[in-house]
């Protein structure tokens, strides 16, 4: 029974959804949907809140290693908490936006939050650095074309690449970098992206179809 | 610095220009021109027709254009807009101003609900002392002589009684408005198609919409929603017409009528056939192979590299007693890459469980962490093992994208994982995430059907399964013929898939070579309307 009535509701409401697609009436039945999950999703941040709470007070309690991370976790989401709560230093007190210029919790988020978040993202320019010296080693054939292909593509968006073949005559202009960068783009590339598309479409149908069909029910926690 | 006054002068010539400039008396010159605008040739063929394939309430209209249409070089140009209009009886502008009140009358009534504790929580206050005014709850409207800071108590008193009981009386009378207002608002919604059709006394025309030169054809899309100002009755007779507008909005030429028009909804989309036989199609070939599958037959399914050495990769954890981290990405629960990661995750977590290795899932969603706890415990159950499974294994880190990051590239750093396992969506983080693996020394797995992502994984991780493998992960893991039956015809529907687009190729070079246009068909077969 457990196992049964979950399978029920996924078989019946994918079942209506996929109807509703060609139903002009039924059309806005899966946008109606998604409020039950926004329902389950207010009552999911108390779980989040609280798991976060009882994973890093445990570390705490039994002082396990790098305990110190966790006091900063606890301090942070407490204190932001309670400014965003209770609004404090809020210019229009409680009535105010939570978010009001001035107030506390809007500044540990300009000042806190923004340039942390900022800082993670600038480190994505060193790592595809990294990521790219280790890529373009010409190891084998199919790395060589990666090579050739991003050499190419990275000329081709510099003003030097149009510098360097601006001497090829306009009959011949499919050679230039700039217009082979293009071409690598538009043509190879994009056909790529199309065909892992269209496996992606089919596979989503498929994994859907096992789903409803109660084929695939290791979501459930039900491997059998 | 000759050259520097040289610029400047020039500047300031310039502006004393400009400023001369600016001092002619355009106006007059637009005004004569406007005066001298012919009225413009009007649109001809108007036509208009219910909506296809729609839940109803939209006009579909087409005309031909004004003959000196500003895109037509052959005419006068003079035509700078279509304006559409459409017939209105009386009764319809009386249905808008009832709509209008009511929504007053419901809005008004909103805000004392919300106001009204704030005032009774004021009064408290009051009434233990507090004598300024920013120390309330409520922000009360006192005479400009008073003292914001220091005032009389009786009459901060007063003042909140006073907004109170005004407030109250707005409850009470917005109460029953809201009620009578509702019903009497829909009982003359009924009545509009009554009213539509005394067409064309006691109405006139008004403006819906307008396209721009050139244009030929506008789409009334009203709403069913009687509460909505575009709300556009069915079944209701209407009429149209489209004015052709010069530079000037009062020369203008009118088109003939269109009318009795009606919109109606449909119960099926036939645009949509296409898809609807391709899903029965692929349904067919699913069932068909599970049937296969259950019946004993083997089904070959082709290898991925990527999956055959998950066993590998936990059982090198395994040696190195050193755990798995598995990550399931950004996406929320209702995400099929997320639930297909569940369901990795689920064989993962049963082969970590055998070998008896660690095994840590940092979660970016809460509804995802609960639905992962389930799946890790089930497979630790599965596995013979429930009690080798406690709840931080599946723990929560946060919903903020790079404070995740940071967290899980920590744990990747200090505890450094034998294996780390990405499966489900990923945005600007994969590629943090990968590398930051591969320096700590990890072997890498991922599956995104993130295309943008995708390269970021290959070149970072040492296996990656692409796209739709992804979804086909879990049914090799697990080997099980019916999950393999699911598969064999996802690969049958993608060779009809190909055979399609070769085909469509084949026909589309015919027409180009022999001008039949019967060989543009099949790509209209194709074709999916809105």
């Amino acid at each position: 029974m457990r196992r049964q009535v979950p399978l029920f509701i996924t078989f019946f409401v994918g079942t209506l959804l996929i109807v509703s697609v060609f139903i002009p009436p039924m059309e806005n039945l899966g946008e109606d949907f998604t409020l039950f999950f926004d329902i389950i999703a207010v009552f999911a941040f108390f779980l989040g809140g609280g798991n976060l709470l009882r994973v890093h007070l445990t570390k705490l309690y039994r002082k396990s290693p790098d305990w110190g991370f966790s006091v900063v976790t606890v301090v942070g989401f407490f204190l932001m908490l309670a400014a965003g709560l209770f609004k404090i230093g809020n210019p229009g007190d409680i009535s105010a936006s939570v978010t009001a210029e001035g107030s506390m919790f809007q500044t540990m988020f300009n000042n806190v939050v923004l340039p942390l978040q900022s800082t993670m993202y600038a480190l994505l320019a060193f790592f595809i650095a990294s990521a790219s010296y280790r890529a373009f080693r010409a190891k084998n054939r199919e790395a060589t074309i990666l090579l050739v292909a991003a050499f190419i593509i990275l000329l081709g968006r510099t003003p030097f690449g149009m510098m360097l073949t601006a001497w090829i005559p306009d009959s011949w202009s499919v050679l230039q970098v700039p217009n082979l960068a293009i071409w690598i783009m538009n043509s190879p590339n994009l056909a790529g992206q199309r065909a892992i598309l269209i496996g992606i479409g089919l596979g989503v149908v498929s994994m859907s179809l096992r789903i409803i069909l109660g084929i695939e029910r290791t979501y459930l926690g039900d491997d059998r | 610095m000759t050259y520097m006054l040289r610029i400047m002068l020039l500047l300031v010539l310039l502006a004393g220009v400009s400023g001369l400039a600016q001092d002619q008396p355009v106006a007059d010159t637009a005004a004569a021109d406007t005066a001298t605008v012919d009225p413009p040739a009007p649109v001809t063929n108007l036509t208009g027709q219910d909506r296809d394939n729609d839940h109803g309430h939209a006009i579909e209209l087409s005309w031909t254009p004004s003959v000196d249409d500003l895109e037509n070089p052959a005419g006068d140009r003079s035509v700078m807009r279509y304006r559409v209009m459409m017939w209105r009886p009386a009764f319809a502008f009386r249905v808008d101003t009832l709509r209008q009140m009511y929504e007053m009358v419901r809005n008004s009534y909103k805000p004392i609900r919300v106001y009204k504790p704030l005032v009774d929580s004021a009064l408290s206050m009051v009434e233990q002392g507090v004598t300024s005014v920013a120390q309330l709850p409520f922000k009360v409207q006192l005479p400009a002589d008073v003292d914001m800071t220091d005032v009389p108590q009786d009459l901060l008193r007063q003042t909140l009684e006073d907004t109170l009981e005004t407030m109250v009386g707005q409850v009470e009378v917005s109460k029953d408005s809201v009620k009578t207002f509702r019903s009497t608002f829909l009982d003359s919604v009924d009545a509009l198609t009554a009213a539509y059709a005394t067409y064309p006394n006691n109405g006139r025309w008004d403006s819906i919409g307008a396209e721009p030169p050139g244009s030929g054809n506008f789409r009334h899309a009203g709403s069913k929603d009687e509460f909505s100002p575009d709300f556009l009755p069915d079944h209701t007779d209407l009429y149209y017409r489209v004015d052709a507008v010069t530079i000037d909005p009062d020369v203008y030429a009118e088109s003939e009528i269109v009318g009795p028009i009606q919109s109606s909804g449909q119960w099926y989309n036939t645009g949509r056939t296409v898809v609807l036989v391709s899903v029965i199609i692929f349904t067919i070939f699913t069932i068909l192979f599970v049937q296969q599958a259950r019946g004993g037959k083997e089904l070959y399914v082709r290898p991925l590299a990527g999956i055959e050495a998950v066993d590998d990769a936990i059982g090198r954890a395994t040696e190195m007693g050193k755990p798995i981290l598995y990550v399931l990405g950004l996406g929320a629960a209702s995400d099929i890459a997320t639930i297909a990661s569940f369901t990795i995750l689920s064989r993962v977590a049963k082969r970590v469980a055998e070998y008896q290795t660690d095994l840590i899932v940092p979660t970016y969603d809460p509804i995802v962490m609960t639905v992962a706890q389930e799946v890790v415990k089930s497979s630790y159950m599965d596995a013979g093992r429930p009690d080798d499974y406690h709840e931080d294994m599946v723990y929560f880190v946060t919903q903020s994208q790079f404070a995740y990051v940071a967290a899980v590239n920590g744990v990747m750093l200090r505890q450094l994982p034998a294996t780390n396992v990405y499966m489900g969506k990923f945005y600007a983080e994969s590629l943090i995430l990968a590398e930051t693996g591969a320096l700590a020394g990890s072997i890498q797995i991922a599956g995104t059907d993130e295309i943008a992502q995708i390269p970021f994984f290959v070149v970072a991780c040492d296996f990656t399964l692409i796209g739709e493998e992804l979804y086909a992960a879990s049914a090799y893991l697990g080997g099980e013929p019916i999950l393999l039956g699911s598969l064999k015809a996802q690969d049958y529907a993608k060779a009809l898939f190909v055979i399609s687009a070769i085909v469509g190729f084949v026909f589309l070079v015919l027409h180009d070579i022999t001008g039949v246009e019967w060989f543009t068909n099949f790509k209209e077969w194709y074709r999916v309307s809105d």
